[in-house]
């Protein structure tokens, strides 16, 4: 593959960021956009569940529950002011 | 320890009468010294105020869990807090159980002490979904609360758009009917899907509940979305010696009470020789649970799996459907994992947000779901094959 785990993770990050206090975007909208901009060959389901472990375990982005389980920026995060 | 209990006159009607009271529970911990009686007391004060409003003063959701967690934890915080400042915040935190809910006195007593001191004392052992529910939490307290329960090796349940902490009965540690292992399956289930359990990433809840055989005490046919419920596929194990027993016992008439209720008609009974069609038996359990002695499940045994119910509060409960009629429940248990992928895939791509894949199914048809998913439809699938055969088989057109 040479799209790394990073490059797709930077790519779901910036689309969290675009959507900050528009849209929440849930782990599958995520994969589904990364699977668009890269392609299947490249950026697969796991690949993608790679990329959000990343995200949540760096603490760049979290959890939030709104009805359903979301993937936003932290609060504190400078990004989500 | 608080100097004086909120005055409770609306809700200390329920401390009234013979049976157990969560109002008297509550006040036993708003006695408790520190945090945990503050809270507790606060809480006794939003309960009456909610009495007297009639409305919950409870909001739910948001941002609060653990690091890296996406689940296990449900945010709670009253819409009051200047009132009732204790309990401003007052999350829930999932624990997920031993299989099959086998604890040692020193590891409860521990859960106790813990929740004594980061939380309100108040516990519900056990939620709905099986897990350990500690009541009563502040945001800070949560990473201090996760770090004391994995040093006691225990680790956070299942909450939000992920899988829900699987349960089993007690299955083969107690029960002489279980038809396999459900505390082994249980725990192997929940030990290989860890990512689905703690990152959410469905379109709703998926629950696994594991029952040993069809007296389903963990009532998995209403209440997950797979249930895996044990099963044989030979004859019913009998003692004669021991039915006639029974039947000379006077204490039930064989024709009546257990011929006359199996819900297919496939036993006989001449007075002397009890006989069953077995090709008939629906495995009900019903005339094994009259006989103990005398009946028992066959040697050949394995699980059902069904898919699809769920048990809400408002809308009408849906029961769920056979996947499949029999699996060996073998570890590691690889036929039952793909399958649930499977589904995941499909339900995960398609699924609307916040839609159970019971109301997936019925969104899209059976049919469909199976074509889908890879499994053919067989009349085991039918609920009522005999009445209404809901699934319509199409014949491959011939050259
Ligand atoms: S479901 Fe069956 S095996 Fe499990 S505890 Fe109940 S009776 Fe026993
Ligand atoms: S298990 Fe149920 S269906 Fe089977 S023989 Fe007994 S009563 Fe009949």
């Amino acid at each position: 593959m040479s799209v790394s785990e990073d490059q797709v993770a930077e790519a779901m990050y910036a689309m969290i960021k675009e959507y900050h206090g528009k849209r929440n975007l849930k782990a599958l909208d995520l994969s589904k956009a990364m699977i668009e901009k890269f392609g299947e060959e490249e950026c697969d389901k796991k690949f993608c569940k790679k990329a959000i472990r990343q995200l949540i375990d760096s603490g760049r982005c979290t959890y939030s529950y709104v009805g359903g389980s979301y993937i936003v920026l932290p609060p504190d995060s400078p990004d989500a002011r | 320890m608080v100097e004086k209990l909120r005055d409770t006159p609306k809700i200390d009607e329920l401390m009234k009468g013979p049976w157990p009271s969560f109002v008297k529970e509550i006040k036993l911990s708003a006695k408790l010294s520190g945090r945990a009686g503050e809270r507790a007391n606060d809480l006794l004060g939003v309960l009456e105020r909610s009495y007297n409003d009639k409305i919950g003063h409870w909001k739910h959701g948001g941002i609060v869990g653990v690091m890296g967690y996406g689940g296990g934890v449900i945010g709670r915080y009253n819409d009051l807090p200047e009132e009732f400042p204790k309990v401003a915040h007052f999350h829930t935190v999932r624990v997920n159980q031993p299989s099959g809910w086998f604890y040692k006195t020193d590891v409860l007593r521990k859960i106790c002490d813990l929740w004594e001191k980061h939380g309100s004392g108040v516990t519900n052992m056990h939620g709905s979904t099986g897990d350990i529910i500690l009541l009563g939490c502040a945001t800070e307290d949560l990473e201090p609360v996760f770090a004391d329960l994995t040093e006691m090796g225990f680790d956070l349940g299942g909450s939000g758009s992920d899988v829900r902490t699987p349960s089993a009965c007690c299955g083969m540690a107690r029960c002489e009917w279980a038809c396999y292992d459900t505390m082994g399956a249980c725990h192997d289930i929940t030990q290989t899907f860890q990512d689905e359990l703690h990152r959410p990433a469905f379109p709703y809840k998926y629950k696994f509940k594991f029952a040993g055989c069809p007296n389903d005490c963990v009532a998995s046919v209403a209440r997950s979305d797979m249930s895996i419920i044990g099963t044989w596929r030979d004859d019913i194990q009998m003692d004669a010696a021991a039915v006639s027993e029974y039947a000379q016992s006077g204490k039930f008439d064989m024709q009546a009470d257990v011929v006359g209720r199996c819900p297919t008609g496939c036993m006989s009974w001449d007075g002397q020789k009890l006989a069953i069609d077995n090709r008939n038996c629906v495995k009900c359990m019903h005339c094994i649970n009259a006989m103990p002695k005398a009946l028992a499940p066959g040697r050949d045994r394995g699980a059902t799996v069904l898919l699809g119910s769920k048990a809400p509060i408002v809308g009408g409960a849906l029961l769920s459907s056979v996947m499949v009629p029999f699996l060996k429940m073998e570890p590691p248990y690889e036929d039952l994992k793909e399958l649930a992928e499977a589904i995941w895939d499909l339900w995960g791509e398609h699924g609307k947000n916040r839609e159970r894949v019971g109301e997936f199914i019925q969104r899209i048809g059976m049919s469909n779901f199976l074509e889908q998913i890879g499994l053919d439809p067989i009349p085991e699938m039918v609920i009522q094959p005999r009445t209404n055969p809901y699934i319509f088989f199409e014949t491959e057109e011939e050259e």
